[in-house]
């Protein structure tokens, strides 16, 4: 880390106005986790950095080290995952998934398999029709990445072994109650057999074989709630995007 | 150091200070103002001086377009010359401007004032969509061309209005991909603004 510059591969997963015609990023790396950087000239029309910095593309880039910020000099998008670009759901997803990994990664941090997880999704996403069942996957991967997996096979609360049953979900305790300790706990949720199962199964296996089970709608529905509930728990707010999300998939677009 | 120089010289300091606060002026340049202004007539001073509070009291949005205006309706929404059933949206006044010098186009615009941005937990409510659908609403509208920035945010909030739009039945384009995909339409040369609009496109 001597030298004056270096090259890295990055996720662009926000960026600001900066001075001008100047963007402030933050990027997701593999080797440093997230790193924010300057791009100057970035909105200039002329500007090669342009869509090379654009807000979730994959770019291979080389940085100068600066005073306090490292600067961005040259930028050459390696995917840009266009057909996300093109459908205001699955952006939406998109601009939820930068939020997430924005929200639960620390600077500096190296997390090559959340970087990889978050390449992984968004090509799924740019090559998919539907982007819940993806980024439901993604939610209970960075969950587990950030130390919070939840306990899904004894009962996070006795320990007993749970039964083929409808269940208990409590963010408080970090996972799955059996219904003696679940009738209990006044804040934790009925989780359905089919539920734990699907959770169970993409806790343990990787993204072709995840997109191999069958979701119903009612199935998705009890997931999204489990697992928004379960973030929000963790990070003690709702994140930004998800009221967009809720409304686009509502219908509810003026107010 | 002398105290007299100091206390002489604490109006130009504040202007150098001043002026370094502007887009585009570091401090030598900044310097360099300054002593410009001392040295010029006061009528010079003055003038300056007007044409800034002006753009502060006498501008306010054009209850038509909301673009930036000195009267109302704006010079634009008032001139009869000009093509009044297309309406181009931007995002901000300051879009106009390049749009205007292709003089490739002589409809009408809408602005803004921002794009849907959830992670920043901007909505469209924060936007002044609802006045773009009462104008539409009129009748008159034959096309609408979405000319939001060719990035993220922008390109979402384009597919948001054509999605709540496209129950009217009007014709919606947007600026053709001649703009570079990430970059920012106030900063754009007039060719390829004048592509882009040649090249609108049906969504
Ligand atoms: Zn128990
Ligand atoms: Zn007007």
């Amino acid at each position: 880390m001597a030298s004056r510059s270096y090259q890295i591969d990055a996720i662009i997963i926000k960026r600001h106005k900066f001075a001008e015609a100047d963007r402030l990023l933050t990027l997701f790396t593999a080797d440093y986790g997230k790193v924010r950087a300057i791009a100057k000239g970035a909105l200039r029309p002329g500007s090669k950095l342009g869509g090379n910095v654009e807000l979730l593309t994959y770019s291979r880039l080389m940085l100068a080290r600066g005073r306090n910020l490292d600067i961005v000099t040259q930028a050459q998008a390696i995917d840009t995952f266009l057909p996300l670009r093109e459908s205001l759901e699955l952006m939406s997803c998109g601009f939820y998934l930068s939020e997430l990994v924005d929200t639960f990664t620390e600077d500096g941090v190296e997390d090559r398999e959340l970087f990889e997880l978050l390449l992984n999704t968004l090509q799924e996403l740019a090559s998919s029709e539907n982007g819940e069942r993806i980024v439901r996957y993604f939610e209970l991967r960075i969950l587990d990445r950030e130390g919070y997996r939840p306990q899904l096979q004894r009962c996070a609360n006795c320990n007993h072994e749970l039964l083929p049953e409808a269940n208990y979900f409590s963010p408080a305790q970090g996972g799955v109650l059996c219904r003696s300790c679940g009738d209990l706990d006044m804040a934790a949720r009925a989780i359905s057999v089919n539920a734990l199962k699907v959770l169970r199964f993409w806790l343990n296996n990787d993204f072709a074989s995840a997109s191999r089970v069958r979701i119903n709608p009612d199935l998705a529905r009890e997931l999204k709630i489990l697992m928004r509930d379960n973030i929000k728990y963790i990070l003690e707010k709702q994140l930004k995007s998800i009221d967009w999300m809720d409304r686009l998939a509502s219908g509810d677009l003026l107010r | 150091m002398n105290p007299d120089f100091l206390s002489a010289a604490r109006p130009i300091s504040r202007l150098i200070q001043e002026f370094n606060k502007l887009p585009g002026i570091g401090p030598k340049s900044a310097q360099r103002l300054a002593y410009h202004l001392l040295q010029s007539p006061p009528e010079k001073a003055r003038d300056l001086a007007e044409a800034i509070i002006a753009i502060k009291e006498n501008l306010k949005l054009c209850s038509t377009c909301l673009n930036i205006t000195d009267s109302d309706p704006c010079s634009i929404c008032a001139d009869d010359s000009r093509d009044r059933t297309r309406i181009c949206v931007v995002e901000e006044p300051i879009d106009i401007m390049p749009l205007e010098r292709t003089r490739k186009y002589y409809g009408l615009y809408h602005v803004l004032h921002g794009v849907i941005s959830p992670g920043d937990g901007i909505k469209p409510e924060d936007l002044h969509i609802r006045e773009l659908l009462d104008r539409l609403s009129e009748g008159s509208v034959v096309e609408v061309i979405l000319a939001t920035n060719p990035n993220a945010e922008g390109e979402a909030t384009s597919l948001y209005i054509q999605r709540l739009i496209s129950p009217l039945g009007i014709r919606i384009t947007r600026l053709a991909r001649g703009l570079p995909f990430g970059g920012d339409l106030e900063y754009a040369d007039d060719v390829t603004l004048s592509r882009a609009l040649e090249g609108r496109q049906e969504m």
